[in-house]
């Protein structure tokens, strides 16, 4: 057997041993648990067409409700027992973002509601809020020019 | 060279330091592991009546502190100093659970290889006349570790399969001079060890070349050979991290396959508890210490046991940084009779 020297060598060798995530079962369930989110989505989508109201109303309200169920369900303890199980199947939709801003505003409740909660809310959303803006302020100006 | 020291790394103590005492307290999904009826203790709730995990972390150290000096039959007036150390910043959950113990206090870091650091800190203290009593404890738990390393709780991500639970607990043992109880017999004091890896999802293999590294060191030290120990057991590799240190102690002509263990891999029934690669953290090594081996030496099914705590030196800010992890591992003998 030959002794391992170099860093090299180590970080080939542990890629080998070490297990790897079971990308298929892993894509199954996301596949299946962010589907169904999103079906949850659009029957309520559908359901506020049906009772008559106007497009632009619809897609306003729809996400309100989700990112409502969202943080309710992070709030019950469930959303990261269901992102255990779905990975990016729960995270991806907007309930996901919902947890992502709910979950560190429970977490730092005990440094208090100012430096804890207020501060440290979007520690995980943030850089989609930073990078989610600055692309759409850029996209804007890009079609802005061409239109 | 000074007389206690052999080789290049090892310290031979020369007076009798015996374990008096220990005691470990553990959270609610440790009890439900594989040892959870030789913890002294397993809250029920991981806050424990307690309004922050800090908090119950602290307290975890002082219940378990108090019980270790309580079993001595000891009064904290008997106790010369207190070694201890955690995970979160500054220490805090040792600082502040010991805060009332009224005894002299050394708080010191070593990650999670804190719990043989402090027992090879306090018996050569106790071997040196320098102390009667020395109590060393560590504690971690999974929330305040979860917040601080990596995600709020309530976030809803994935771990890899390589990731490790760190262990709710803490553990810790009484070194005198006097009373009976195991010994500790030599003390090799790991080096830093950094084998490039970045991962903080896979600890194990960064701690595994460092754990080895102490091991070798100390059979090529001491003269040992691994069959000198019933038992070697590594703080908490994990399965991942223990199999590459039982490969890399075989590639350097050692064979300690048969006779060895890992307390992340002991303390989880991993399939049935999501542990994934096992438990981690300073309470892990010094839970699986306090409860399952002191009990288990004290009885008498085990006599000579090799007990190397590994840490991972990194911290949140050095992770982001992308840098690699540096890792280092301590050992020592517990013997059940001196020499």
């Amino acid at each position: 057997m030959q002794n391992i020297l170099t860093k090299d060598e180590y970080r080939k060798y542990v890629e080998k041993v070490s297990p790897k995530s079971k990308l298929l079962r892993n894509t199954i369930r996301a596949f299946v648990v962010g589907g169904f989110i999103c079906i949850i989505g659009q029957m309520f989508n559908n359901l506020l067409k049906a009772r008559g109201y106007g497009p632009d109303i619809v897609s306003t309200i729809t996400p309100i409700i989700m990112v409502f169920l969202g943080a309710f369900f992070t709030g019950l303890n469930i959303y990261d027992e269901l992102g255990r199980f779905a990975g990016a199947g729960s995270i991806v939709p907007i309930t996901g973002f919902a947890n992502s801003i709910v979950s560190p505003a429970m977490e730092y409740k005990s440094e208090g509601y100012v430096l804890g909660v207020g501060a440290k809310m979007f520690v995980i959303a943030g850089p989609v809020l930073v990078y989610g803006i600055s692309v759409s302020v850029l996209a804007g100006i890009i079609y802005y020019i061409i239109k | 060279m000074a007389g206690r020291r052999i080789g290049k790394q090892t310290v031979k103590l020369q007076n009798p330091v015996n374990a008096v005492s220990a005691a470990a307290i553990v959270g609610p999904k440790e009890g439900k592991g594989p040892l959870g009826r030789y913890f002294d203790m397993i809250i029920d709730d991981e806050l424990w009546g307690e309004t922050s995990w800090e908090k119950a972390e602290s307290k975890l150290t002082k219940e378990t502190f108090s019980k270790i000096v309580t079993k001595a039959r000891k009064s904290n007036n008997e106790i010369n100093c207190i070694i201890a150390g955690d995970l979160l910043n500054q220490c805090i959950a040792s600082s502040f659970g010991l805060r009332e113990a009224g005894v002299s206090f050394l708080g010191i870091y070593g990650a999670c290889s804190t719990m043989a650091q402090s027992i090879g800190i306090g018996a050569m203290m106790v071997d040196g006349g320098f102390a009667d009593n020395v109590v060393c404890i560590t504690s971690s738990h999974f929330c305040s570790a979860e917040k601080q390393f990596r995600f709020p709780l309530e976030l809803g991500s994935q771990r890899p399969p390589t990731a490790q639970w760190t262990v709710t607990g803490a553990g810790g043992v009484l070194l005198s001079n006097q009373g009976t109880g195991p010994c500790i017999t030599y003390v090799t004091t790991g080096k830093i060890v950094d084998m490039g890896i970045k991962d903080a999802n896979n600890m194990g293999a960064a701690m595994a070349p460092a754990a080895a590294d102490t091991i070798i060191t100390h059979f090529r030290d001491t003269g040992l050979a691994p069959e000198s120990y019933d038992l070697i057991v590594t703080g908490d590799l994990g399965i991942v991290g223990k199999s590459i240190c039982d490969d890399l102690i075989k590639r350097q002509g050692y064979y300690i396959s048969d006779r060895y263990n890992d307390c992340g891999v002991m303390i989880y029934d991993r399939e049935r508890q999501d542990a994934h690669a096992g438990g981690s953290g300073c309470g892990c090594s010094a839970s699986v210490l306090g409860g399952f081996l002191y009990g288990e030496m004290t009885k008498g099914s085990l006599n000579n046991i090799l007990f190397v705590a590994t840490g991972a030196l990194l911290s949140p800010t050095s992770t982001q940084q992308g840098e690699s992890i540096p890792c280092i591992a301590h050992a020592v003998s517990i013997g059940k009779t001196f020499g």
